[in-house]
Parts: structure tokens; sequence; C-alpha cells
């Protein structure tokens, strides 16, 4: 028997009992369309996370002053005076190799005013490579050049929250705010960067040459900074980037062998690594509730393959009587049930990209739905009909044609 | 001959007693002949019938159909003989329910030798014609009546050209008008030269056949 005929029969048999086939369809089409929204949440929700930690800056690695013993007791962590902007300009040149670009950090707070507004929000002392580091551009206007950093000058490039709570409508480039009652001249808005992966707003900020906070904001007597922000050419040399910054930091801060570090190294690859497995067990988790599912829906086209077979008992006495083999029988069943699930599995598909996109867009979740999610649910399901098609269908095949004949 | 059947034995086990339901059967039947097989229930002559339509193996014996052995043979080989070489008409007819009679016709040339779409239907429409349903080709059996289901069931049973006509009461579930209408129908294809095989208890639907033949306790008597 041609294939394309055994296809017409099947397709007559599963239109002929049309609500017992959407019914057993259903089952298939549930645990598709789970497969594919989970997937696709699961993974937008991992790309989010990602973007959001890549978004903290490019390949970062991250020193900070280490803690300080003083008369046998021990401070915190980061009351370390030597930490320096200088180690970070020789982070920068000496292990070029590994490092792209070095920023300093030192952090504030500060009361801005300009006119009648006022505003109270955090300030950012870094270096002119800040952009690089943190992977920020600046929306209008510049950003501070090395000049301004050398002579402290009083300039700022302000966030996007702390532009619209000053200048409302207005234009900021070239207008002098006060910082703590001090006039600095707006060079620039940086881009908008949205919230950051502990959901703080990182558009609420006020940027400026460190010298200047350290000079004018704080009437600091030392030079050290609160952090050196190390950017490196590639992840990949992570770990012998960082061994040859600690190298280089101890020499500098001429540590003897048996004194501990004063300074503290660290990285991103921790949380990206957490975040990652994280939402990879989650995807699993809930890619095997949904699997089970379509195991459910497979088990229904089982049960109705072989109500069918029973209910056609007849009709395969008769093929059989007349010439068709067993094989023709079995292809005839499998077939039927595969039709079943791989047009259960199209709608499937379609219910789940559809069902995700429209989570999606209520919850305002993030979406990925990829082509080999797509792929692999269907071939699944596909194998769902062959699977639990195969039993009743060789159950058929192998009935006694008299046995059939006299059925009643 | 056509059919060469030697001491065929077919004994079946029911729980612990076995029941033999052919007892040494022998019988010839040639080319063109229209032979009745009678005898009571339990006689064996379903179960001889069902062995000559090659749905049932013996348990011993041999069974020549067109000078070929039979007897050994599997599945595969005698789905392959039932579809080439026999077609079977059934008491109760056995038609595809809601499926055109054209197609339910047309059903055995789907399985073994490739047959042209056109070919097929063509040879459809012929026999459908020849059995006097050339205006109901695409009526479904619920809309036939029991004689005319049964014409559909002969002209599928011709679809194929097949070597012999088996029939397994043919009129067991007709009237008597339709019964001598199917019976007689039988007989214009054996004068065409088609052997026909049929099984009946009627004493009057077996006198249409040339031949009678009864079997008696898996035995054939006369």
């Amino acid at each position: 028997m041609s294939f394309l005929m055994i296809f017409k029969v099947a397709l007559r048999a599963i239109w002929r009992n049309k609500v017992r086939s959407a019914l057993t369809a259903l089952g298939i089409i549930v645990g598709i369309a789970a497969v594919i929204a989970v997937i696709a949440i699961g993974q937008g929700a991992s790309t989010q996370m990602q973007n959001s930690i890549s978004g903290m800056g490019h390949n970062l690695v991250m020193v900070f002053p280490g803690s300080l013993s003083s008369g046998g007791a021990r401070l915190g962590a980061g009351m370390s005076t030597t930490l320096t902007a200088e180690d970070g300009e020789r982070i920068a040149s000496e292990i070029s190799h590994y490092v792209l670009a070095v920023c300093p950090m030192i952090n504030s707070q500060a009361q801005v005013m300009y006119m009648a507004n006022n505003w109270a929000t955090s300030v950012n002392g870094v270096g002119p490579d800040f952009t690089v580091v943190r992977k920020w551009d600046v929306g209008e206007g510049s950003f501070f050049t090395d000049a301004d950093v050398k002579s402290g000058r009083r300039v700022v490039v302000i966030g996007q929250t702390v532009a619209t709570n000053l200048f409302g409508s207005e234009n900021p480039l070239g207008k002098t705010i006060r910082v703590r009652n001090m006039p600095f001249k707006v060079l620039g808005v940086m881009a908008k960067k949205g919230s950051n992966a502990m959901g703080q707003d990182q558009d609420d900020i006020l940027i400026m040459p460190y010298t200047t906070v350290r000079r004018v904001l704080q009437n600091s007597i030392f030079n050290n900074v609160n952090m050196l922000m190390v950017s490196l050419h590639s992840l990949d040399d992570l770990k012998a980037a960082k061994a040859e910054i600690e190298s280089l930091l101890r020499m500098r801060h001429r540590l003897g062998k048996n004194k501990a570090d004063d300074f503290d190294v660290r990285d991103m690859t921790e949380v990206v690594d957490s975040v990652t497995s994280i939402s990879r067990m989650m995807t699993i988790l809930l890619g095997v509730v949904a699997s089970i599912s379509l195991v459910v829906g497979g088990i229904g086209i089982m049960n109705i393959m072989l109500v069918s077979v029973t209910e056609r008992t007849k009709e395969i006495g008769l093929r059989m009587a007349i010439g068709a083999r067993p094989v023709d029988i079995l292809v005839q069943f499998l077939l039927e049930s595969i039709v079943l699930s791989c047009v259960g599995g199209l709608i499937g598909v379609a219910c789940g990209v559809g069902g995700a996109l429209i989570v999606g867009n209520i919850q305002k979740w993030p979406i990925l739905i990829t082509e080999s999610s797509i792929a692999i649910s269907f071939t699944f399901s596909a194998l769902v009909g062959i699977f639990f098609g195969f039993y009743p269908a060789w159950r058929a095949s192998r009935l006694n044609p008299i046995d059939c004949l006299r059925y009643e | 001959m056509l059919i060469e059947i030697k001491e065929m034995y077919k004994t079946y086990h029911v729980g612990e007693s076995t029941v033999n339901a052919l007892n040494g059967v022998s019988l010839q039947i040639d080319y063109g002949e229209f032979v009745a097989i009678m005898g009571h229930s339990g006689s064996g002559k379903s179960t001889l019938l069902n062995i000559l339509g090659c749905l049932d193996t013996p348990s011993s014996g041999s069974y020549l159909l067109d000078g070929k052995e039979v007897a050994g043979m599997n599945r595969n080989e005698l789905a392959a003989i039932r579809n080439e070489k026999l077609g079977f008409v059934f008491q109760n007819f056995n038609l595809l329910p809601r499926t055109s009679a054209i197609e339910n016709v047309e059903l055995p040339s789907f399985y073994g030798k490739k047959v042209s779409n056109a070919e097929r239907r063509e040879r459809a429409i012929e026999l459908l014609t020849k059995v006097g349903l050339g205006g109901r080709l695409w009526h479904t059996p619920a809309q036939l009546s029991g004689g005319q289901q049964q014409r559909v069931a002969i002209a599928r049973a011709l679809m194929n050209r097949p070597s012999v006509i088996l029939a397994d009461e043919p009129t067991g579930n007709l009237d008597t008008k339709a019964s001598i209408e199917i019976v007689e129908f039988l007989r214009s294809l054996n004068d065409e030269g088609i052997t026909v095989v049929m099984v009946t208890h009627e004493d009057d639907i077996a006198a249409h056949a040339k031949r009678t033949i009864v079997v008696c306790d898996g035995k054939v008597v006369q």
C-alpha cells in the first residue's frame, strides 16, 4: 500500500472521530505548549540576568582596599588606605597585555542644586576610562578628560535621573549646578542605563573626576581610592590577570612574604556562574514538569489508539483478508498516532509561542523563543506519537484475521 | 487442478481437550468449477473454507493452490496469496462503514501490486456497473440494501482478478429474493469462467452450484 494512501486513510480515521481526536491531541498540545512557553520564559529570564550582570562592566575585575590592623584590633575591609590611583595606572601600563583599561573610583554622597531644584544623590569620582570600563556611553555632551582629572576641575557628568530632577525639560549642558554649595559645570548627560541586577537606579548619579571628589568634597589628605575597576581584554585570561595584579600590588605596597594582602581582588565570574546555574536549574526543572505533561499526553494517545484498534477489529480482519500484510496494518495505525501527535505538536508550538508572547507582554518578562526549542519539541511530539502508538499498532498487526472477522 | 488438498488435519486445543475440526480431508477443485460446501454447524466447513482462503493454516496435510504449496507459508506470503489469488465474500458483507461503494471496491488494489489511480478507478467503475450498481458508486453501505451491499462485496472480491471466489454463507443475511439474485450472479460469474467455492447450509442455494461437497465431523462425506 502506498504511503500516501495510508496517510489518507489515517487522516480519514482521525477526521471521523473529530471530538475524540481533538481531545487526544489536546494532551500533546498542552504538553508541547508548556515546554515551548516554559523554555522561552526561562531562557529570556536567563539572558536578561546575564545582560544586567555584564552591564556592570566590561570583563570587570575589581580591586578593593583590604582590612587594616591597628594595635591588634582588625578593622573591617576597605579600611586600608594604601590603594591608590597610581596603582591603577601601573596596572594599566605594566599588565597591558591583559588589561584594557583601569578606572579608579571614590564614592561619596552630595546634595545638588540647580535654581530652585535640589536633589540628593551619590557621587562617583572616577577617571576618564569610566565609559570604557563600565560600558556606559555619554548620551549628550562629553565626558571629562585626563586634564580635568589632573587639575581636579569642578566638572560633572550627570545621570538621567539627576538631569530630570534638576532640570526637568531644560537642557543641562553647560549649566552650572551647585554640589554641596560649590559650583560645578555640567559637561554631559550619561545615556540611560536603567536599574542594575539589584534593582538600584543606576541613572541616579553624579560623575566627576576622582581628584575633584577627594580635594573638593572630601578634603582628604590621603590619596587612596575606594576601588579600582580593571577591565580585561578577555575573561579567558582572568586567572593569570588576577595573579599579575596581585603580585604587582604586593610589590608596590612593599608587602613582605609573611604579610597578608592589604587589598582584595574580586571578579564577577562567581555571580555570573551562580546566576547561570540558577536559571539553568529553573529551566531544567520546568522543562521536566512540562515533559511529564507530554508523557501524559502520549499515554492519552496510546489509550485512544487501543480503543481505535478494538473498535476497528473488523476492519483489520477485512484488510487482512484482502491482502494487507501485518506490516501494512502496523504502519496504518502507527501513522494515525503520529499524525495525531504531530498535528497536536504543531498546534502546541503555536499555542506555546503565542502563550509565551502574551505572558511576556502582560508581565513585562523578556521572552526568548529559539528555533531549536521549537524544533526539539516538535520532534519530541513526533517521537511521542511513534513511541506510544507503536504498542497499539503492533497489537493490531498481530491479530488473527479469522478472530477479527468474527469479532462483534 | 486449482485446489488440491490432501490428508488435511486441523486440531484446536481448547483448555485440556483437543478438537479435531478437520480430520483428514482430501479434495480437489478444478478451474472453472462452482462448488458448494455443505454441512451442519460444527461440521468443520468453516474451518475448511478458512484454510482454503489462507486465513488459517492446517495442523498437517498439504494444500496446493494453483500448483503452489500453501500449507507452510508465513503470514506475509499468505497475505500476498489472498491479495492476488483469492476473493472473499462474507455473510455480513464486511464493507468499510462510511466509505463509498467505489472506495470499498478499490480497497484490494491498494495492497500488493502497484496500480495507477486511473486504472484502479476505471476497473472499480466497470465492476460496480457489472454488478448493477453503476448508478450508486458513491453511496455508503448504510445507503444500500443488503443485496446491494453484497454485490459491492462481490465487486470488491473481483477487483484483483482472483483465481477463485470464496463465499462464506453469502446469502445468510439476505431475504429469499436477494439470496437468489446473489447466487445467480455468482453462477453467471462462474459461467464466465471464474471458479466459485461457496459455503452454505441451505439446500436451495446449494442447488445452484455444479457440485456439492458435504462435510461432516471434519471429513468429506460426499
